[in-house]
């Protein structure tokens, strides 16, 4: 499948990953800050950052417990976070190669950012990018979270360090190359609406995400706002 | 075994599941016309939420505080294409300045 899946090489993968590795290692640092705080140990975050490797399900996971959430509600909100992983997974399936190892080592590796950057755009994906990708971010937060559970008690409040707000501007950035697109308009339901197809989606998600939060536990508005994504079953023109 | 180890082992294998379920079970067949027009929306409506829980969000309650501060200036420097670190350093010390004049 090497011949639809773009030039783009491992180096490149690498490349377009370090400026986020240096981001991504900061927030594994107030990831470790945080879990050391609501008593998870040293070695249990740092083992839950090779694992789990997906942020916010882990914020979120350190989050309940330290709200003194049972152990179930904790892996509940962390599962429902990381539910985008499958249509995610779905996405890339096509474009990988190789046996079962091969293909359980990519889908480790595929977070949201190595996801985002191995993209090449009308729903094609770049294998070698996202492994390379991966690999890079998986150290930086795996090695911030390292320095976070060690160095924690020295560092201070994240909030105080706006780290709270770095972590939306990072999604944001993942975005706004998504929202490209040659449609211009998209027919819902017969009604015509001139925006392209991935604005309306991002708007409708947005939308979703915000009106459940204050009813459903966290973690579920954003699994419900994948839902916004229905409206990609439109008749074609 | 402790709670919080059972949490780490729990979530780890049911995340390395959902990610390897599309990879492993559909290997290299392609998704359906119909099905692609769906997937590639997925992203954007995914992204789209992540930016607006953390920005709104504080537990279960929607907020205005200095985070959107942060996530308007890092809107603007996109705008003009600055890099992503250049985006995420804006945003927190935006944030962190706001909270600080506001004392």
């Amino acid at each position: 499948m090497a011949e639809g899946s773009g030039n783009r090489s491992y180096r490149d993968g690498v490349s377009a990953a370090v400026p986020l590795s240096v981001a991504v290692f900061g927030f594994g640092v107030s990831y470790g800050v945080l879990a050391l705080s609501v008593g998870m140990g040293t070695l249990a975050p740092i083992a839950m950052s090779a694992t789990t490797f997906a942020g916010s399900a882990q914020f979120a996971a350190a989050s309940v417990l330290g709200a003194g959430g049972s152990g179930a509600t904790a892996i509940l909100a962390a599962l429902m976070l990381n539910a985008r992983y499958l249509p995610l997974g779905v996405t890339v399936a096509p474009w990988l190669e190789g046996g079962f190892w091969s293909r359980l080592l990519h889908a480790h590796l595929m977070v949201d950012e190595s996801w985002a950057i191995a993209s090449e755009g009308r729903g094609r994906w770049n294998p070698r990018v996202m492994l390379a990708a991966g690999v890079g971010l998986g150290v930086a937060w795996i090695a911030g979270t390292a320095v976070g559970v060690l160095f924690g008690d020295a560092l201070g409040d994240p909030a105080r360090l706006g780290l709270d707000a770095a972590f939306p501007a990072l999604f944001l950035a993942l975005l706004a190359p998504q929202l490209r697109s040659e449609e211009r308009e998209i027919t819902v339901a017969r009604i015509r609406i001139a925006a392209p197809p991935p604005v309306l989606a991002a708007l409708l998600g947005a939308a979703i995400a915000l009106v459940l939060t204050p009813f459903t536990p966290a973690g579920v508005p954003i699994v419900a706002a994948g839902a916004a994504c229905l409206i990609g079953l439109r008749r074609r023109p | 075994m402790s709670t919080v180890w059972i949490v780490v082992l729990v979530t780890g294998a049911g995340t390395i599941a959902l990610k390897a379920a599309g990879p492993v079970l559909l290997g290299g067949r392609p998704l359906p016309d119909r099905v692609a027009g769906v997937v590639t929306l997925v992203g954007p409506a995914l992204l789209a939420a992540l930016v607006a829980i953390g920005t709104f969000a504080d537990g279960q309650r929607l907020v205005i505080d200095a985070r959107v501060l942060g996530v308007g200036a890092a809107a603007v420097a996109l705008r003009f294409h600055a890099p992503v670190l250049l985006v995420v350093i804006i945003a927190a010390a935006v944030t962190a300045t706001a909270r600080a004049l506001a004392g």
